[in-house]
């Protein structure tokens, strides 16, 4: 079984750990909880299975991606193996008019917001700096520095109060606005100072960490001595732990706090855990820091099979298993035509965009460049 | 075994990368002062993502080699009060473009620390930081910031460009009473050498400026490069002499302060300079070197300071990376630019 650090940190999700929301456990059984199981009441079986899709097709994509990395086909892939209900059910939980924050593992994150998750792609081939466009599908892009995209959501979130979208009582125009951070970011500076600003403001935006219980190699109890939903409590910012690999929860909990940040009520602080499966990136390894056993605990609690036992005793046929195999399958083949076929970018792109206006020292620099490459051709000619 | 070897083994020299070479000198001043520690992200089992602290930390203690939390501001901060406490903190920045929530306590308190105690506060800290591109990275891990640094009074800005330097210069910083930012040309980092590993001792005894050196004698033209870089331009030199010119190649190693006299003596016998770096020549090392040259030869020039360099943009996308470096070609082409005046 799993011991809890003794600072209670890292306490596993269960029955030492009282505070912690599960609505879903790794058997697949349903826990009754007073405020939030009411908050997935209205989740039929059709609606669950959408939750199933979500997380088997995210995980295709990332398996797909971490193989094509492999190939060398892309620079570098950061693995959301086993984090996938944490980011769907919380991605499901938010609105069209709200907006993402992600940080970098978001995959599934980003597949609610209805971004093709191909544009992924592009920054880790080294294509792109970004990949999609943040005010199409209210996502921002990925943010590489740790933490500092915390503040970037909180000041939207302030935006967002000064619009008027907040506490008006209609659904049609509240808004809220999700900060994804991980649990070695809250070390960093710039969190606590987004904590600060989000509650002094009271601005409608939550915090929602993934705890995968890693920060490259660094386990949580590096970066903190309380478990990390604590801190948010330090800010007068209200605060839950979540089972992140538990999807309903981590809908139900995410709901909640969007519907107090939407109504008025401010940030909440929401912990979410879970367990980053695969390596930090595709540059990891590992075997350096942590062992097979820590691993293979964690496959035990895995967030898809828990919802798939449920599924299959809430009476969804088989067929919609092998539909899904057969829909993740294609998904995957298309995913590798997709990456091979990306074009290599224009050299031009070196200076499209620095800034928004021309911008002399630019010219120059692109003047002498175009030069210097026409020098070339001509050499060639 | 011959003699020779033998002799050679009791010298300790070995053939090591650039990064085994500052494990190996992080090792030595750890054993030399007690009151050396190492500190920064991943640095303790993982060894750091470069594995420059493999195995320090089973050998010295997590006490001294201390795998802090994920937060720049809070590594630099705290290595400055350790310092004022009389310990000597080596701080990992685990890449170029996350020195900069640390930027704050670098340039308000290390740097100046010294100066407004009136010397009454030392603060011997080192920051090591893996700079430069060419390895095909996702966005804030290529980049040269060692000019905001350099313009910073007070700090001290070094860079090696081959393993035995590697392995002198870090013991070097760590010995200096002032704050060093070193940065290791992280491209370099596999490269091999013959390392000389119980060398550095004398060079500790005078702590101070850390000086230019010839890289390759020559007479036609110099180019005046730093880590990464020397490389290139080594390879520019050697591409250069079939066809019948001969350059000079002067390693910097120092970026704050430049030695200015080692660069000045080379170009007053070649006529000719070029400087390479993979930082924006815009306000860059470059543009110092070109300056303070054209006011100390220039009855010696025979054409302008070329500067060859990244562009004033943020480094590219991974797939343009050496368009924008300043690559053989583009070197060799400003060495045919300055012998054609
Ligand atoms: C400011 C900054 N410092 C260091 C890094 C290097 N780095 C990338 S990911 C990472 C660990 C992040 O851990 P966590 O916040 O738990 O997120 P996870 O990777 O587990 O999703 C580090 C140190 C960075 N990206 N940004
Ligand atoms: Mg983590």
């Amino acid at each position: 079984m799993f011991t809890p650090g003794a600072d209670g940190v890292n306490a596993p999700v269960g029955e030492t750990d009282d505070d912690l929301i599960q609505l879903l456990t790794p058997d697949g059984e349903r826990v009754h909880h007073q405020s939030y199981s009411p908050r997935v009441d209205h989740l039929d079986r059709v609606a669950l299975e959408g939750l199933y899709r979500d997380m088997v097709l995210v995980r295709r994509f990332d398996t797909e991606a971490t193989s094509l990395q492999r190939h060398g086909e892309l620079g570098l892939w950061p693995p959301s193996l086993g984090q996938e209900a944490a980011q769907i059910g919380s991605g499901r939980a938010m609105a069209p008019r709200d907006y993402a924050f992600p940080s970098y593992r978001e995959l599934g994150v980003v597949w609610t917001r209805g971004v093709d998750l191909r544009s992924t792609l592009h920054l880790f081939r080294g294509e792109d700096h970004g990949g999609w466009d943040p005010n199409e599908h209210n996502c921002h892009l990925y943010t590489l520095v740790i933490g500092s995209h915390a503040l970037h959501a909180t000041g939207y979130a302030m935006g967002v109060q000064r619009d008027g979208d907040v506490g008006t009582g209609d659904p049609g125009r509240d808004r809220a606005v999700v900060a994804y951070f991980g649990d070695g970011a809250t070390a960093q500076g710039d969190i606590s100072e987004a904590l600060t600003f989000a509650s002094v403001n009271d601005a409608p935006v939550v915090f929602f960490c993934q705890n995968n219980h890693w920060a490259i190699s660094e386990p949580t109890q590096r970066q903190s001595r309380v478990p990390l939903y604590h801190r948010g409590r330090g800010f007068g910012v209200p605060s839950v732990r979540v089972d992140g690999n538990d999807v309903l929860a981590s809908y139900a909990v995410t709901a909640e706090a969007l519907e107090r940040a939407r109504s008025g009520g401010g940030p909440t602080f929401i912990e979410a855990v879970t367990y980053r499966m695969g390596a930090h990136t595709t540059s990891d390894d590992p075997t350096r820091y942590r062992t097979r056993a820590d691993e293979e605990a964690w496959r035990r609690r895995d967030p898809i099979d828990r919802l798939r036992i449920l599924l299959e005793r809430e009476g969804t046929p088989p067929e919609f298993f092998t539909g899904l195999e057969n829909e993740a399958e294609e998904f995957g083949a298309e995913i590798r035509d997709y990456c091979h076929a990306i074009p290599a970018p224009p050299i031009e792109r070196i200076f499209e965009d620095v800034y928004a206006t021309e911008q002399a020292q630019i010219s120059s620099d692109r003047a002498w460049l175009t030069e210097y490459l026409a020098g070339f051709e001509e050499a060639a000619s | 075994m011959n003699e020779q070897s033998v002799s050679s083994q009791e010298q300790g020299t070995q053939r090591i990368t650039l990064g085994k070479a500052i494990n190996l000198g992080l090792r030595r001043a750890m054993e030399r002062d007690p009151k050396v520690l190492l500190m920064g992200e991943d640095i303790g089992p993982l060894g750091g993502v470069f594995r420059v602290t493999d195995g320090l930390q089973k050998d010295f203690g997590s006490d001294r080699v201390v795998d802090t939390p994920l937060a720049e501001s809070g590594i630099v901060g705290t290595a400055i009060g350790l310092a004022l406490a009389g310990y000597r903190p080596v701080c990992e920045i685990q890449f170029d473009g996350f020195i900069f929530p640390a930027y704050d306590q670098i340039t308000t308190q290390l740097a100046k620390m010294h100066y407004r105690s009136r010397g009454k506060s030392q603060v011997p800290v080192v920051i090591r930081v893996p700079y430069g591109g060419g390895i095909g990275a996702v966005e804030h891990h290529s980049e040269s910031p060692e000019a905001l640094f350099a313009h910073t009074a007070g700090l001290r800005v070094i860079t090696p460009a081959t393993p035995a330097d590697a392995f002198t210069m870090i013991q070097q910083a760590i010995a200096s009473p002032d704050p060093v930012l070193f940065f290791e040309p992280k491209a370099r980092y596999w490269d091999k050498a013959d390392v000389d590993v119980t060398a550095a001792d004398q060079v500790l005894d005078a702590p101070g400026d850390v000086r230019a050196v010839v890289a390759r004698a020559g007479t036609d033209v110099t180019i005046a490069a730093y880590g990464p870089s020397v490389t290139t331009a080594l390879r520019a030199a050697t591409a250069a002499e079939s066809e019948g010119t001969s350059i000079e190649v002067i390693d910097l190693r120092s970026i704050s302060p430049i030695d200015i006299p080692a660069v000045a003596e080379s170009v007053r016998k070649t006529g000719r300079l070029v400087v390479v770096h993979e930082a924006p020549t815009f306000l860059g090392a470059g543009a110092e070197i070109a300056a303070r040259i054209s006011e100390e030869c220039f009855y010696h020039l025979e054409a302008p300071v070329l500067r060859v360099g990244g562009f004033h943009t943020p480094y590219p996308v991974s797939k343009l990376e050496e368009e924008y470096l300043p690559n053989l070609d583009r070197v060799l082409h400003a060495v045919d630019s300055v012998l054609q005046h």
